[in-house]
């Protein structure tokens, strides 16, 4: 190949990124990286580990935004299929730790339900797009299948977060692909009704971090002191918040797993309300560029996938700053981008390099 | 082509409806932003300062110091009660959450006892008002050092220097110093209905008996206060302000260790006790109760097993007889006896009555016999003294009647308490009609007067009030209350500080008649006399009187073995005297339960004590004849 040839190439992998998101995400990240800093007691281990996995899911988020959406869309059924075996092996023969049967031992510990964040979305969108030209209430049903299989696998681990997140990823999936809007406020108002139902259902931990979501200071030394702690530290940091690296919550180790899930009461202690509103107008900028994609691509599979994957990374960090600050329950969810921790932002990071896929390759579709 | 048309309509018709889902979308994600900055909006700006304070609370403990608690001395500054440090490994009860975990990991470190772990549990159960709880006390440089370095591995445990109490004047002081122990939660209470909690934030031991508990609030001091920028762990990081504690005050005392010393020994295996008053100031110079037990068992807390065998010995080495030990006065009441007749007139010194060797009531046939069988035959009021005549006692006491004998010793302190700076002081009892008919709703009757006249029947006193008594014939009539401490010592001067003398009545007695009586006392220690052994060779004169108590003194409900039944019929040997007889600067009373004869057992007891307090003499090679003696039979 000739140099020439290569500078090409080489551009051309560039050419699939959407600036506007490469931005956004960037100025996440940089954020993410002086908070990490901070949260971990100024660790430059800490942070160069940081810093690498920024890198790795960088890189993997190009080279999905360079995979054209249709042989993405093939990949769909395959993934679907591997995690759906894959939950069967968890619900026969799976690890049980700290009471649930979430693991599953493939020569290294696997969690196949993170799979499956991805993979049901993709199968959905696949089949919708297979059957793009006769779309029926018939296909709706099939994707509700599609949807309930891992769901209800999930929920019986149990692990009623990820059960949530998945479900809410297929709901959108068939919310984008136009279910009536009969059946959604019918099975609205059916979930609120059985509420009390599934309170029966659930585990004694789980009915615990409920009440204790209702009321933090019935257990104080508990799960409560999560959520205690993370609120006075969010609450402290006022208006303009108390500086980088001078949160007392932050530095005193009176938060609870402050590179991770909790990073988030960390950068409201040290940059308050201000900072909480530049990291939420960020956030609202990758949502707003994800569904404007979706709205303008050209096939169903990547107007389902843009829309839901936007539409799911928006639920992660409503669902992660709703937890630090006190107004949902304790679930195990990393805030997009800032939390410390490689798969979740190298899956966060493939999903977006997805969106611009099909942002970028809609013009090669069309010609 | 209707088809395709059809087709296509729909399309656009598809994407017209997944546009405007992607709105419905935007709108949703909108919606709960906008509930997630409204929820940011009431922490940060509008709870901000409650949050605020919340974090400050949790970054900030005060953090209380203990004071420094006075030291006790006796009168020649010997230290009696003294404060040294230590390492102990504490756990923050409130910041562990599975305390059985910690101290298995403590345990893996520092060696730590089952008995430890047990004393742990009764203080964490006796004192939950507290937050630190020791574990173990007292540990070696190497434990510190160990348990220092894995400090980040055991959160809500803390290595403490701690200040600790010591007694190193030996189990015949615990009766006078006490002992302090760990603050319980009815000491709490106390405390916090005295106002009293945050002059004792740090303190983890309070004053439980003896000088400890009556002077607790001037030996223990005030808290101060540190502001510590501390970790969730309750690590502390750095020291913000502080106030610094107020130190207890020192205690002087009165009391001559070297004396008390010597009247323990002189005692040698016999239980009693002994106190020594000076007259001139009712200072304490000696405080004896035999047996004694050993003051550091407590303050950390005693184990269950010594705690049993001390309070459960027959011997009764936890009561403090000088105090509660109450016995009949016996043949010790005659100098008062005495007086009384002259001061209220029933007597001149002169009168001389005929003993035939007992008393019989107008009237009746009944014998109330003198001890010595044959009668002492003419016996005037001198005489009646130095022989200790019971006869002529019968009939005095039957003379004056109770009532009139009651209010007399009563002026004495008979029956009240001496007021002494010590808690628990027992009142003894000096019986009057009034008194029985209260007490048993029956009327007196007048051999109850009889044996009154000789210290028997109900009269009941404590050596302390006893010697109380001999201090005011001692000092012409000044009944002074006893005290221990004579001086504190001014934190901040350093000075001591004299404490006033407490003098509640000066009893008007006629110079003549206080005289006679002193004589008649002095006159016992001389040849003759029923005491005069005990001063055989003194270079000073004493005056003193025996007595023999027939009655046990203490509670009877326990077992003895044969050899202790006989031994415990015996009579109790009791001594009260003062030298030097012409200008008394010490008075003594000694009591020895079981002893026998006040004059064989008792009074060389009180001459050990005279000699080392008037002359510097220490009677070693004595205490040891008698220990040898007592063991041979």
């Amino acid at each position: 190949m000739s140099p020439r040839r290569i500078s090409y190439r080489f551009k051309s992998i560039f050419k699939h990124l959407d600036g506007i998101l490469v931005a956004l995400v960037c100025c996440v990240l940089i954020i993410s990286a002086t908070v990490v800093f901070s949260a971990s007691g100024q660790s430059t281990a800490r942070l160069s580990g940081h810093l690498m996995n920024m890198a790795l899911a960088l890189g993997i988020m190009v080279i999905m935004a360079n995979i054209p959406p249709h042989l993405l869309a093939r990949v769909g059924p395959v993934l679907y299929g591997v995690g759906l075996i894959l939950l069967l092996g968890v619900a026969l023969f799976g690890e049980v730790r700290n009471g649930a049967r979430r693991w599953i031992y493939l020569g290294f510990a696997f969690q196949p339900s993170e799979l499956l964040k991805l993979a049901l979305p993709l199968m959905m969108a696949w089949y919708f797009q297979r059957n793009e030209a006769i779309l029926g209430w018939k296909h709706h049903a099939i994707g509700a299948l599609l949807l309930l299989l891992p769901f209800l696998l999930i929920m019986r681990q149990p692990d009623l977060g990820t059960a949530m997140l998945i479900g809410a990823s297929g709901f959108y999936l068939l919310f984008f692909a136009g279910l009536s809007w009969k059946i959604i406020v019918g099975g609205g108002t059916l979930a609120l009704a059985s509420l009390p139902l599934v309170w029966n259902v659930m585990h004694d931990y789980q009915r615990q971090r409920v009440m204790t979501l209702l009321d933090p200071s019935s257990d104080p030394l508990g799960a409560g002191y999560h959520i205690i702690q993370s609120s006075i530290a969010i609450g402290s940091g006022g208006f303009l918040g108390d500086g980088w690296m001078k949160g007392t919550q932050n530095q005193l180790d009176f938060i609870p797993e402050r590179t991770t899930d909790f990073i988030f009461a960390v950068f409201g202690e040290e940059f308050g309300y201000v900072g909480a509103l530049v990291l939420m107008i960020l956030y609202m900028g990758i949502v707003a560029r994800g569904l404007v994609i979706a709205a303008r691509a050209s096939t169903l599979f990547g107007r389902l996938m843009a829309g839901t994957i936007s539409l799911n990374f928006f639920t992660y960090v409503f669902v992660n700053m709703g937890m630090v600050s006190g107004v949902l329950p304790v679930v195990g969810v990393p805030l997009p981008l800032m939390s410390y921790g490689g798969t979740a932002m190298i899956t966060l990071l493939l999903g977006l390099g997805m969106v611009m896929s099909v942002g970028t390759h809609r013009q090669l579709n069309k010609s | 082509m209707m088809k395709r048309g059809f087709q296509l309509k729909n399309l656009d018709q598809e994407l017209a409806q997944f546009q405007a889902r992607v709105i419905v979308g935007a709108v949703f994600v909108l919606v709960l932003a906008g509930i997630l900055m409204g929820r940011l909006f009431y922490l940060q700006v509008i709870q901000q300062q409650h949050y605020h304070l919340l974090a400050e609370n949790n970054r900030i403990a005060l953090v209380p110091v203990a004071p420094n608690r006075g030291l006790i001395v006796d009168r020649n500054e010997r230290i009696l009660a003294e404060n040294y440090s230590a390492y102990t490994v504490e756990i923050v009860v409130d910041k562990v959450r599975n305390i059985k975990k910690i101290i298995a990991d403590i345990g893996q470190l520092i060696e730590i006892t089952p008995a430890q772990i047990r004393h742990f549990r009764k203080l964490q159960a006796e004192s939950h008002e507290f937050e630190t709880v020791p574990l173990k006390s007292k540990l070696t440089d190497q434990e510190v050092a160990i348990l220092a370095a894995n400090h980040y591995r055991l959160p809500g445990v803390e290595v403490k220097s701690r200040l600790f109490r010591n007694y190193q004047a030996g189990p015949g002081m615990a009766h006078v110093v006490g002992f302090i122990g760990r603050i319980n939660d009815a000491d709490l209470k106390r405390l916090r209905a005295a106002k009293l909690g945050q002059s004792y934030a740090g303190s983890t031991h309070i004053g439980k008996v003896g000088l400890e508990q009556s002077y607790e609030k001037v030996l223990h001091g005030r808290a101060g206060f540190e502001q510590m920028e501390t970790d969730s762990g309750g690590r502390s990081i750095r020291i913000l302000s502080r106030i610094a504690p107020v130190s207890g005050s020192d205690v002087k005392l009165y009391l001559d260790a070297k004396l008390q010393e010597i009247a323990e020994q002189a005692f040698g295996d016999f239980r009693g006790s002994l106190v020594a008053l000076d007259p001139k100031t009712g200072g304490v110079l000696a405080l004896v109760s035999r047996p004694g037990f050993d003051p550091n068992l407590f303050v950390d807390g005693i184990d269950a097993d010594t705690w049993k065998e001390l309070n459960g010995s027959p011997e009764f080495p936890m009561v403090n007889r000088a105090l509660r030990g109450i016995y009949p006065p016996g043949s010790t009441i005659k100098p008062f006896m005495a007086l009384a007749g002259l001061e209220l007139g029933f007597r001149t010194a002169s009168d001389t009555i005929s003993d035939p060797g007992y008393y019989s009531l107008p009237g009746s046939s009944h014998r109330y016999r003198d001890w010595k069988k044959q009668g002492h035959g003419a016996v005037d009021m001198h005489k009646a003294v130095v022989q200790s005549c019971d006869t002529y006692f019968y009939r005095l006491a039957v003379d004056m009647g109770i009532d009139k004998t009651h209010d007399f010793l009563a002026r004495f302190g008979f029956g009240s308490k001496s007021g002494i700076d010590l808690q628990g002081e027992a009142t003894g009892l000096l019986p009057s009609k009034e008194w029985k008919m209260q007490r048993y709703k029956k009327p007196w009757l007048l051999g109850e007067t009889v044996i009154a006249g000789i210290g028997q029947g109900y009269h009941l006193t404590t050596p302390l009030q006893l010697a109380t008594a001999t201090a005011m014939l001692a000092n012409g009539g000044r009944r002074i209350e006893p005290k221990l401490v004579q001086a504190i010592r001014d934190p901040v001067t350093r000075r001591w500080v004299a404490q006033p003398v407490a003098v509640r009545e000066q009893v008007a007695l006629q110079p003549a008649h206080l005289e006679m009586v002193r004589q008649a006392m002095a006159d016992v220690l001389k040849p003759g006399g029923t005491a005069s052994a005990a001063a055989a060779g003194a270079p000073y004169a004493i005056a003193g009187k025996t007595g023999t108590a027939q009655v046990v003194g203490i509670k009877q409900n326990a077992k003895y073995d044969a050899k202790n039944i006989l031994k415990q019929h015996r009579d109790h040997a009791l001594f009260i005297a003062f030298a030097p007889a012409e200008a008394p600067t010490i008075a003594v009373a000694v009591l020895v339960e079981n002893g026998g004869h006040g004059g064989s057992t008792a009074a060389p007891i009180a001459r050990a004590v005279f000699d080392y307090y008037l002359l510097g003499k220490l009677p070693v090679v004595k205490h040891k004849e008698i220990a040898i003696e007592s063991a041979a039979d």
